[in-house]
């Protein structure tokens, strides 16, 4: 390859740098075969639409808190022995705190650039988890996660999962007076869990809460194990996103078989290592300049006082808000131990919550019998139901996430705040099924919009009289580009219930052709070609 | 200060077991000097009212009783002994009074769960004659001395205190927060030291009282020099938020974190038209 071109004169001669580049690549290529991991990657499509992209918000944002994290663990600490804080920070000054404490305050007040990189830290870590959220909703919403893209959204919700815990256990580790209250409820929860509670927690905390090794714990967790498990279920979920490839949306030339769009080298490529910069620069702006988790008001964890306003980051918002829309007084007394519903139900709830989330690929395959591959994503009014169901589970999070700030909601509205937990309590139930309805109802009316559009084009706003002294408002096409985004998508039936091989019905089929009536028993079918050459005739 | 001293001296003639021969002056001197400490801390106080408003004198007391029948009877009766609508302030001394109308709570406009905070209706020195009024009904706790009130104390004790005794209520950073019933402990930036000292003295409405054998004047001090602390010099870490915490942080990074970077992602995928 390299020794070609000098013979002909056409070519010009290569520069002394190319010839470097292109001899160092084909070393490397000769002993790694790198070169068609290269071209299978560089060739991979990237679809134009913005949603695509809040997977790689996240990607970058995790870029940023490892970089970020791991500056963190050259100053860190992770130790509960005491020590007399004699850093810059005045009104701490001679006080008693772990060195853990004193560690994370000598990082904000005391090292050079210290305060920047901690404030980057937590804040990536929020964005992280929110970007996660938005392209899970994202991915949810356009039925991306259908065969055969299950199990990467399993992968996808693990490392949701382990994004908390990773978030979890970092707020935890400063050891002043929020982190030290996060870790009591904690401690409160596990201690609730009928006969191992109790021991669990002891296991925990190696002792008593709040113990002298909770914090070295939570940090191997923090810095070893967690990321570790993290980078590993990343990978996978790259890899099965190569793999599979990306769904697209619908439009002329975009078939179930083929994935339209800008192959990632070069223009994607450039696209995304500039979009890493701005990530890192959004994120670097915010660290600079607005306060995140100022350790320094909370002071050095002690039992005793809780701040008001003690609230857990957003992320775990959602299990604070159900402990606190529990009902008082829920407790049963069995042979003399306390069953405390008021915690075993959320632990209970919650669960059940994200199960559901984690496990909804199988459900709907399941219920709607569809075996098919799907690559073309659906507009979220196409799968009425679907999209339901996913604004019911946003409005009973969004719900309980509320919950979680109920205090600031009745000190900013001037309301009550039994007002406000009794309001979020009837809403946790009715606001689900509300959102169901409407929702539904939204997407069959824009479906049946679609549809008068795709026959008859779309209400121009020009009135003519004909001659007979009719009026009417003259209806213009939409363009194929568009008509075709109208039209391509699936028609479902509601399952038959048969019997199965040997003459029987199971309840399993019952259940199942019922639920499946339900998903599609309102529908709006797609026009077919008899309908629109019809329609083009008039 | 006087205090100090006599302990002293008297630990001392007690380790020689022998009356020195300086003890009857020594004596005369503390005994002079406890009547004339005490003295001395009568007039000052009466001299950190007199800086106010120039003599506590009965015509003080009598305006005040004018302003009191005029704007504060129809709640808290005549002569202050209580109405339906309002308790009695007998008692309450001029610390409470000084509080609820320096800071606009009282006169009360409707009610409410929680009085209302409202732009103060007097001056300063009609204040005064409606605090030395109600102190002049029965002894109460009395407008604090301005020793008490410099901000120079121990900050890093008063943050303690303040953490210990003040923050499930008022949240650490003094922000405020919610208590039940409508009511709610309000932010603490921008309190006057003195309107720190008298609520923590006198307890208004929901929030408990820390009298002197709680919080000693000193502790007080120390916590009113927190608070000017972290109100006086600037958050390090850039904005504050409000002070509110994670959910504050939260919905900032929702909003404008991942906001500002949905409007990037919408920016690179726009079609180049
Ligand atoms: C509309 C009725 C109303 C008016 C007018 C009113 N008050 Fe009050 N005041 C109240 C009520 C009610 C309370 C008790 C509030 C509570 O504890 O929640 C109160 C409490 C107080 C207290 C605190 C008592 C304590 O135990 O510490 C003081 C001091 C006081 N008022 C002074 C005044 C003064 C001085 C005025 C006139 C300038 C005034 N009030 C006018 C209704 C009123
Ligand atoms: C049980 C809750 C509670 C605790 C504990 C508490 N407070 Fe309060 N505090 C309140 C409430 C409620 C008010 C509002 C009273 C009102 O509006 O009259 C208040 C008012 C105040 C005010 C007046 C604020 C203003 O805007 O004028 C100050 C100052 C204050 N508190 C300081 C303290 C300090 C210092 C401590 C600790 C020593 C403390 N509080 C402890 C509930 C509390």
């Amino acid at each position: 390859m390299t020794t070609a071109p000098t013979s002909t004169p056409s070519t010009l001669p290569p520069t002394r740098t190319a010839r470097l580049t292109g001899a160092a690549a084909n070393y490397i290529d000769e002993r790694t075969s790198i070169s068609g991991i290269v071209k299978e990657l560089g060739r991979k499509i990237f679809p134009d639409h913005w949603s695509f992209m809040l997977g790689e918000v996240a990607l970058y944002s995790f870029v940023v808190i490892l970089l970020s994290g791991t500056w963190l663990t050259f100053f860190f600490q992770p130790s509960m022995a005491e020590v007399h804080y004699e850093g810059s920070y005045v009104p701490l000054k001679g006080l008693e705190m772990s060195i853990a404490y004193a560690s994370a305050l000598d990082i904000s007040f005391d090292i050079r650039g210290g305060l920047l990189m901690r404030q980057m830290h937590h804040w990536a870590a929020l964005l992280f988890i929110a970007a996660i959220g938005l392209h899970m909703l994202r991915v949810f919403f356009t039925g991306a996660f259908r065969k055969p893209r299950e199990i990467n959204w399993f992968v996808g919700f693990v490392l949701f999962i382990l994004a908390m815990a990773e978030g979890f256990t970092g707020y935890s580790l400063p050891d002043d007076l929020l982190s030290g209250n996060g870790l009591r409820i904690i401690d409160g929860m596990v201690k609730a869990i009928p006969i191992i509670g109790v021991w669990i927690s002891y296991l925990l905390f190696g002792g008593e809460f709040p113990g002298t090794d909770v914090v070295a714990r939570f940090y191997s967790l923090h810095i070893l194990l967690l990321p570790a498990v993290l980078v590993a279920a990343l990978g996978v979920h790259m890899l099965l996103l190569i793999i599979n490839k990306h769904t697209q949306f619908a439009g002329p030339g975009k078939t179930n078989d083929n994935v339209v769009g800008v192959p990632i080298m070069p223009v994607f490529a450039a696209k995304a290592g500039g979009f890493f910069f701005i990530v890192f620069g959004v994120l670097t702006v915010i660290a600079a300049f607005f306060t995140i988790n100022p350790i320094w008001n909370y002071g050095p964890y002690d039992p005793s006082p809780v701040s008001a306003g003690t609230q857990p980051d957003w992320y775990i918002g959602f299990a604070d808000g159900a402990l606190r829309l529990v009902p008082p007084h829920l407790e049963t007394v069995i042979f003399g131990y306390v069953f405390s519903w008021n915690i075993l139900l959320p632990l209970g709830v919650l669960p059940l919550f994200l199960g559901a989330v984690a496990f909804y690929p199988w459900l709907e395959a399941w219920i709607t019998g569809d075996k098919r591959e799907h690559h073309i994503a659906d507009r979220p009014r196409n799968a009425p139901v679907r999209t339901a169901i996913g604004a019911a589970g946003v409005t009973f999070y969004a719900v309980l996430w509320a919950a979680a700030s109920s205090d600031l909601i009745a000190t900013h509205f001037g309301l009550g705040i039994e007002m406000v937990i009794h309001t979020l309590q009837a809403l946790l139930f009715i606001g689900p099924v509300v959102a169901f309805m409407l929702t539904r109802r939204i997407c069959l009316g824009l479906q049946r919009k679609d549809r008068e559009i795709a026959l008859h084009g779309f209400e121009s706003g020009r009135i003519v009289r004909l001659p007979g002294g009719e009026y009417i408002e003259v209806h213009e096409q939409v363009d194929e580009y568009e008509r075709w985004k109208l039209l391509a998508y699936d028609d479902y039936q509601p399952l038959m219930l048969r019997p199965n091989a040997r003459g029987q019905i199971t309840v399993g089929e019952r259940i199942r052709s019922r639920l499946s009536g339900w998903f599609y028993e309102d529908r709006i079918s797609p026009v077919n070609q008899r309908e629109l050459e019809e329609s083009s005739h008039h | 200060m006087s205090k100090k001293t006599t302990s002293d001296r008297s630990g001392r003639g007690r380790n020689t077991g022998r009356r020195h021969p300086l003890a009857t002056v020594a004596l005369l001197a503390i005994g002079l000097m406890t009547t004339g400490g005490a003295y001395a801390a009568v007039t000052t106080a009466a001299a950190a009212d007199e800086t106010a408003s120039p003599a506590v004198t009965q015509s003080t007391i009598d305006e005040g009783q004018v302003l009191f029948d005029a704007n504060c009877a129809s709640c808290h009766g005549l002569d202050a002994a209580g109405t339906e609508n309002g308790p009695t302030l007998i008692g309450v001394g001029s610390a409470a009074v000084d509080f609820q109308v320096g800071t606009g709570r009282m006169p009360m406009a409707r009610n409410q769960p929680q009085a209302e905070q409202k732009p103060a209706q007097f001056t300063d020195e009609q204040v005064t004659a409606l605090a030395e009024y109600v102190a002049s009904l029965a002894p109460g706790p009395a407008i604090p001395d301005e020793e008490y009130l410099q901000a120079d104390g121990d900050a890093t004790n008063g943050a303690e205190l303040f953490r210990i005794n003040c923050a499930m209520c008022h949240n650490v950073a003094g922000a405020g927060g919610a208590l039940t019933q409508g009511k709610y402990a309000p932010t603490l930036r921008g309190v006057l030291p003195q309107h720190i000292y008298e609520a923590m003295q006198t307890g208004p409405q929901n929030m408990p009282v820390f009298n002197d054998l709680n919080l000693s004047p000193e502790d007080k001090a120390d916590i009113i020099t927190y608070l000017k602390y972290i109100e006086d010099n600037p958050a390090p870490g850039g904005f504050r938020l409000g002070d509110l915490g994670p959910v504050a942080e939260g919905l900032f990074m929702w909003i404008f974190g991942l906001g500002a970077l949905v409007a990037v992602t919408v920016w690179l995928t726009a079609k180049s038209h």
